[in-house]
C-alpha cells in the first residue's frame, strides 16, 4: 500500500496545477481575526455569497461565546489575534536528499516501515515524477465517479455541489455548537467532502491520500460525509507518520450524516507533534466530530488512535435519531511525557431500539494526563435503547494520571446502560517475563500495550492497523526505564 | 556448562544467598530442594537476571561467559530459560504471538534468520504434537484465565519452542495435581538430550519421581548444605527437612 500512496502523492505533486487552488497567489491574510479576515478568505476562495454569510454568522456567534474551560487540561491562554487565518498553500522547503532530514525523524520513519518514497514525500524531499502515478490517481477517481460517488475538497464541493453543501453543512455541528466549532465555521480553510449515493457500497477505503489537493488542509479543517440510503463508506483520516506542523492550534470539524440503512465507518490515526520531552511546543488539537444516524437502521462507527498533539480535546459523538440505529466509539488514546488528552464520546439516544457501544482505552506514561469523558443520554422516546461502555486505563510509571468522567442521563425506564471501567499498570513482572523469553523491554511494552488496545485496533482497516500498532510502541518509547 | 562459585545475593540489604557453589554439565538434571525461605527461588531469579536482586559476591559462568554481566534478554539468547513459578498474564496478547516474538528475538540474538509465519507454524505444530498441547490454549491471551496446570504446561511448551541449553524449573510442580505433574515432567523428559541441562527447584520429591535427577542438592539458609544422588530426595521426603537441620546443627540467623 505504501508504494501506492507515494505514487499517488507524486501525482499530487506533479499535478498540483489541478483545480482552482492554482489561481491563488502565495499570500497570506494579515494576523488576527475580524470581519475583513473572513471576507478575505471567502474572496480568495471565490466563494458564493451564501457561504460568506455562513462564515460571517459563525464569526459573530463566536464573538459572543467563551472558550470552554471544563476539560481536564491546562494551557496558557490562546491569543486569537496572533494567528494567521489564511495562507496560500506553501511549498515546503525542498531538501535534496534524505540525508538532510532530522535523524530522529528518519529513525521513526524506519520503525514505522515507511517506504523511502513516502519518507521523501513526508519530509519534503524532491521526488522524481513517476509516469505511472498519474494514471493510478485518475483510475481511482474514475472508479468512484462511475458509481456516482463524490469525493473532493470542501472548496471544490462549495463550487460544484452547492445544493448538497447548503443542505448538510452545519446540519450536525451547527455554528452555535461550541466555541471551536464556531471558529472553524468562520475561518475553515479546506477539508473533504464525500457523498455516497443511494444503494452504493464504496468500493475502497476513502482516504485523503486519494484526493487531489489533499495537502495543506490547514489548521481549520472541515469534513462532511453524507451516506444516502442503503449505502456504505469507510473513511480514513490521518497518517501514521509524524506530521510536523508549525500551526499550534488545530480546530477541525467533522460531520457525518447516515440515512436509512446507511453505514459510515470513520477511522482516525492522529500523530501530530506532541511537543518535546519537557512539554514545550506541540499541537493543540480541539476537534468537534459528530455524526447523525438520521435514518432507521443506520450505523456510525468512530475508531480513533490518538497518539500525537500536546493537548487533545475531542469527543466524536453520535446522535441516534433513527429507530434501530447503532453508534460505536472505539478509542485508543496514548499520552506520554507532558501530553494531555481529554477525549471520549457522546451517544445521544433519541430513536427507539437504538444501540451504542463505547470502548475506550487510555494509556498514560511519563508526566501525562489522560481523561475519558463520555455522555450517554437516553431521551424520553428512546424506548428499549441500550448502551454498553467500557473504559480501561493503563498506566506506565507512577507520575502519570488516568481519569474517567462518565455521565449517564436516562429519561425513560426501558433503556439499559452498562458501564465498566478498569485501571491497570504495566508491571515489572510482565516486563521481566518477556525479557526472560529474549524480548527486550521496548518490544515487551509494545506487546503489552497492543494487547491492551487490541479490541480497538481490530476495528481499524488492515493496512492502517499494522502501522498504528508500531505507532503505539514508538509513542511510548523511553517510558519504561 | 554452568558454574556457580561462591554466589552471594540479596534483596534490599537482606542477604539471601550466602555462597552457592554448583557445577552443571550438559546432559545432567540437578534438583535443588529445601524448605521455604531457604533461597531456592532467589537463586532462580538471580540466574535469570531479575533486577530486584543484587549480587554481592561470587561468579556465574555459563558456557564460558560471565552470566551476571548479561541482561535478562541476553541470557535468554544464550540459552537460559526460566519456567516461572507464577507465570504472568498479558491480556490481549495471544500466546502464539508472544511465543513467535520470543522465538524470533532469540534467533535474532543468535544471528539466525527470522522465522516467517509458515515456518513458525510448522515448528509450533511439531512441538504441539510432542507436548500434547491444545491449539485452543495457544490462541488465548497469554496465561489469562489459565488454570495452574495450563500455565505450567504453557511454560514447558515455551521451553520446547525456545530449545534452551539450560532450563531452570522454579517450583513447576507447585499447585499441580498428580496428573498435571506427570504431564509436565514427561514434557521436560522429551526435551532432554546430551547437550542440554535442567535445574529443577522443588519442595517435594514427587516431581522427581517422573523427572529423575542425577544430583540433588539441599539448600538451607542460603547455602547448599548437602549434595547427593536421587536417593537424597527420597530420604528428605521420608525424614523431612529437620533431619538436615539436625545434621548440620542449627545456625543462627545473620
Amino acid at each position: 500500500m505504501e508504494e501506492k500512496y507515494s505514487d499517488i502523492e507524486q501525482a499530487i505533486l506533479s499535478e498540483y496545477k489541478y483545480g482552482f487552488v492554482t489561481d491563488i497567489e502565495a499570500d497570506e491574510a494579515p494576523k488576527g481575526l475580524d470581519e475583513n479576515t473572513i471576507r478575505f478568505i471567502s474572496a480568495k476562495k471565490n466563494e458564493p455569497e451564501w457561504m460568506l454569510q455562513y462564515r460571517l454568522k459563525a464569526y459573530h456567534q463566536w464573538l459572543k461565546m467563551e472558550e470552554p474551560s471544563w476539560a481536564n487540561v491546562k494551557y496558557d491562554p490562546i491569543d486569537y489575534q496572533d494567528i494567521i487565518y489564511y495562507s496560500a498553500p506553501k511549498q515546503k522547503k525542498k531538501l535534496n536528499s534524505l540525508d538532510e532530514i532530522d535523524p530522529e525523524l528518519r529513525r521513526t520513519f524506519e520503525k514505522l516501515g515507511i517506504s523511502l518514497d513516502e519518507q521523501k514525500r513526508l519530509s519534503g524531499v524532491a521526488v522524481d515524477a513517476v509516469i505511472d502515478s498519474v494514471s493510478i490517481a485518475t483510475t481511482f477517481k474514475a472508479q468512484l465517479a462511475e458509481q456516482g460517488i463524490i469525493f473532493c475538497s470542501m472548496s471544490e464541493a462549495i463550487q460544484e455541489h452547492p445544493d448538497l453543501i447548503k443542505k448538510y453543512l452545519g446540519s450536525v455541528v451547527p455554528v452555535t455548537d461550541n466555541y471551536f466549532a464556531a471558529l472553524n465555521a468562520a475561518v475553515f480553510s479546506d477539508g473533504s467532502f464525500v457523498y455516497i449515493p443511494k444503494g452504493v457500497r464504496c468500493p475502497m477505503e476513502l482516504s485523503t491520500y486519494f484526493r487531489i489537493n489533499a495537502e495543506n488542509t490547514g489548521q481549520f479543517e472541515r469534513t462532511l460525509i453524507v451516506a444516502d440510503e442503503h449505502s456504505y463508506v469507510s473513511y480514513l483520516e490521518g497518517c501514521t507518520a509524524p506530521m510536523r506542523d508549525e500551526n499550534q492550534l488545530h480546530a477541525a470539524v467533522v460531520e457525518l450524516v447516515a440515512h436509512d440503512h446507511a453505514e459510515i465507518k470513520y477511522s482516525t490515526v492522529q500523530n501530530w507533534y506532541p511537543g518535546d520531552k519537557d512539554g514545550k511546543g506541540g499541537i493543540y488539537n480541539f476537534v468537534t466530530k459528530r455524526g447523525i444516524c438520521q435514518g432507521s437502521h443506520s450505523k456510525i462507527s468512530w475508531t480513533q488512535v490518538e497518539t500525537g498533539s500536546s493537548i487533545t480535546w475531542k469527543y466524536p459523538s453520535v446522535i441516534l435519531k433513527g429507530d434501530y440505529s447503532v453508534g460505536e466509539f472505539y478509542s485508543v488514546a496514548v499520552t506520554n511525557n507532558h501530553q494531555q488528552a481529554d477525549t471520549g464520546t457522546k451517544m445521544q439516544h433519541i430513536g427507539k431500539h437504538t444501540r451504542s457501544r463505547i470502548v475506550s482505552k487510555g494509556i498514560s506514561a511519563g508526566f501525562s494526563n489522560n481523561s475519558y469523558r463520555g455522555l450517554v443520554h437516553m431521551s424520553k422516546n428512546a424506548a428499549n435503547a441500550r448502551n454498553y461502555s467500557q473504559c480501561d486505563s493503563l498506566l506506565i510509571g507512577d507520575k502519570c494520571g488516568a481519569h474517567t468522567f462518565p455521565y449517564i442521563e436516562a429519561k425513560n425506564n426501558t433503556s439499559v446502560v452498562e458501564h465498566e471501567a478498569t485501571t491497570s499498570k504495566v508491571g515489572e513482572d510482565q516486563i521481566f517475563y518477556c525479557n526472560q523469553r529474549g524480548i527486550d523491554t521496548e518490544t515487551a511494552v509494545a506487546l503489552i500495550i497492543n494487547g491492551f488496545a487490541k479490541e480497538v485496533m481490530n476495528q481499524l482497516p488492515m493496512e492502517f492497523a499494522i502501522e498504528a500498532q508500531k505507532l503505539l510502541a514508538i509513542s511510548l518509547e523511553g517510558s519504561v526505564g | 556448562m554452568l558454574r556457580i562459585e561462591n554466589l552471594q545475593a540479596g534483596i534490599e540489604e537482606k542477604q539471601i544467598l550466602k555462597g552457592i557453589n554448583l557445577d552443571i554439565k550438559p546432559g545432567e538434571v540437578h534438583a535443588i530442594m529445601g524448605p521455604n525461605g531457604s533461597g531456592k527461588s532467589t537463586l532462580a531469579s538471580v540466574l535469570a537476571g531479575r533486577q530486584d536482586y543484587e549480587v554481592t559476591g561470587g561468579s556465574v559462568t555459563f558456557e564460558g561467559k560471565d552470566l551476571l554481566e548479561l541482561s535478562p534478554e541476553e541470557r535468554a539468547g544464550e540459552g537460559v530459560f526460566l519456567s516461572f513459578q507464577y507465570p504472568v498474564e498479558i491480556p490481549g496478547l495471544s500466546t502464539t504471538n508472544f511465543i513467535k516474538t520470543a522465538v524470533n528475538e532469540v534467533r535474532k540474538y543468535r544471528g539466525q534468520e527470522q522465522l516467517d509465519a509458515v515456518s513458525f507454524l510448522k515448528l509450533m505444530k511439531e512441538k504441539m504434537v510432542l507436548m500434547e498441547m491444545d491449539q485452543a490454549m495457544l490462541s488465548r491471551s497469554l496465561n489469562e484465565g489459565f488454570s495452574g496446570g495450563e500455565k505450567k504446561r504453557n511454560e514447558i511448551f515455551q521451553m520446547a519452542m525456545l530449545q534452551p541449553k539450560l532450563a531452570i524449573l522454579d517450583e513447576t510442580d507447585s499447585g499441580l495435581d498428580i496428573d498435571a505433574i506427570r504431564i509436565v515432567a514427561n514434557g521436560v523428559n522429551k526435551l532432554r538430550n546430551e547437550n542440554n541441562a535442567v535445574l529443577v527447584i522443588t519442595h517435594y520429591q514427587r516431581l522427581l519421581d517422573y523427572l529423575v535427577p542425577d544430583f540433588v542438592h539441599v539448600l538451607y539458609k542460603g547455602r547448599i548444605v548437602k549434595s547427593g544422588t536421587k536417593e537424597l530426595a527420597l530420604e528428605l521426603e521420608k525424614k523431612g527437612y529437620d533431619f538436615i537441620k539436625n545434621e548440620i546443627g542449627v545456625e543462627e540467623d545473620v
